[in-house]
């Protein structure tokens, strides 16, 4: 199952997170912001991984162990939803 | 076209770290153009900062406690009207509001118009009768009781878990970890607020707020709803932030509809982390950050003016969400004579040069 960025949450491109419904925001750094705005677009974890370690000088288990640690962190504070 | 005159008298002048609504209200209507207008301020105290901002009001009146009965206050009001034929009259706290609502018909007699709740409505949505209220309209509120003597807080402990909450009547709350800091809030709320104290289960989340206003047919004339982002140590919100949470203004709409409301209203709630919504005070009146609402595009003070000159007034259908307030504090200085004359008079002058806020 996908999980994506919730409909109504807003991301600014200097990486400002506003979840309207519980009135939180957030900020990102430059990679969080990437990841967020291709998650909203409603890329698959294993295609954002494949963009972001063609992209970026990173070896594929470190850039893994990082990135689902950062989607755990959206989870928890509620940003993502069941997609398709 | 020229504009409606009016005017308008208001209490809750506070503005303090504990703010009354007054302020924020009489700005609203003031900022909605819709007035020609001049503002009596009511006031308990001499100190109260509304009397002395600059273009908030015209001219104050001190006005008796509403422990010195219904006449003392009638009393009064018949000498502000004979001097100022007030048009409508918003009272802005809790504890005047039963006054209000016992003398809203003689208030009319003497040309003074409110828009207030019913005496049922007052008394149906107490937070001793809460509970009632609850299984009445189908509407989630936590478990709670009131509590008269030490006796009852004994046996708290067959029915309730720690931590719970102890409230005042009609303010002050606060949480207790286990009975001996029940018996320390119980003491400081009765001798401030006197009985009942409510005891109220202690529902874990996040409060977030609703300023609603009601025609009194059911209709919900508009709604916004609010996270506090910033608290001071007497539970008032220093910041806010618009939501756009559709359970909450669903929520809105149906204690609105099913109680027939009319007036303002505060909704407490808590959202729990299952999305889950208990009411656990509705207050009847403006809160203090309506004005949050007017930024969001929700004039509610001024609806509720025109609906107490019987005026139509079309349901708001908007809100922007992400709209915060932030509050501030600010010192202004007070030249003796004004304290001296609503000292020693009970009422002084407009300032000759206010300017409006």
């Amino acid at each position: 199952m996908i999980m994506s960025l919730r409909k109504n949450i807003a991301v600014s491109d200097s990486g400002f997170v506003f979840d309207p419904s519980s009135g939180e925001s957030y900020s990102l750094n430059p990679i969080g912001t990437e990841i967020v705005k291709l998650l909203q677009q409603g890329r698959s974890h294993e295609d954002i991984i494949r963009d972001l370690t063609g992209k970026y000088d990173v070896d594929d288990a470190t850039l893994e162990r990082y990135y689902y640690d950062f989607i755990g962190m959206l989870k928890q504070f509620n940003l993502l939803e069941n997609g398709e | 076209m020229s504009k409606l005159k009016l005017k308008l008298a208001a209490t809750g002048l506070n503005n303090t770290d504990n703010p009354g609504p007054g302020v924020p209200v009489i700005r609203s209507i003031r900022e909605s153009g819709s007035f020609s207008m001049e503002v009596v301020g009511l006031a308990y105290e001499t100190l109260e900062p509304g009397i002395y901002m600059p273009g908030v009001t015209d001219r104050t009146y001190m006005i008796p406690y509403p422990s010195d009965g219904v006449e003392a206050l009638l009393e009064r009001l018949e000498y502000i009207q004979s001097k100022e034929q007030v048009d409508v009259l918003i009272p802005n706290f809790d504890a005047e509001l039963y006054t209000f609502m016992k003398s809203s018909e003689r208030l009319e007699k003497m040309g003074i118009r409110t828009f207030l709740p019913t005496l049922a409505q007052f008394e149906e949505r107490h937070k001793s009768n809460l509970p009632r209220f609850g299984e009445k309209y189908n509407v989630p509120v936590p478990k709670s009781r009131d509590i008269l003597s030490y006796q009852d807080i004994e046996k708290l402990r067959e029915d309730f878990e720690f931590p719970l909450m102890v409230k005042g009547k009609f303010y002050d709350a606060y949480l207790a970890y286990n009975e001996e800091q029940v018996r320390m809030h119980y003491n400081k709320i009765t001798a401030k607020w006197g009985l009942p104290v409510i005891i109220q289960e202690f529902v874990r989340g996040t409060e977030v707020n609703v300023v609603a206003l009601g025609d009194g047919t059911g209709q919900t004339v508009g709604a916004v709803p609010m996270r506090k982002q910033y608290i001071t140590d007497k539970g008032k919100a220093w910041g806010g932030i618009t939501l756009d949470d559709p359970a909450m203004m669903e929520l809105t709409r149906h204690i609105i509809s099913k109680t027939q409301w009319r007036g303002g209203m505060e909704l407490e709630l808590i959202k729990t982390t299952r999305n889950e919504l208990y009411v656990i005070e509705i207050n009847p009146r403006i809160p203090a950050w309506v004005y949050l609402a007017v930024g969001a595009g929700q004039n509610l003070p001024e609806a509720l003016v025109k609906l107490a000159l019987g005026m139509e007034v079309k349901p708001f259908k908007h809100y922007d969400v992400g709209k915060m307030f932030v509050r501030y504090s600010y010192d202004m200085i007070v030249d003796l004579p004004r304290f001296e004359q609503l000292s020693t008079l009970g009422e002084v002058e407009p300032e000759k040069s206010s300017k409006s806020i």
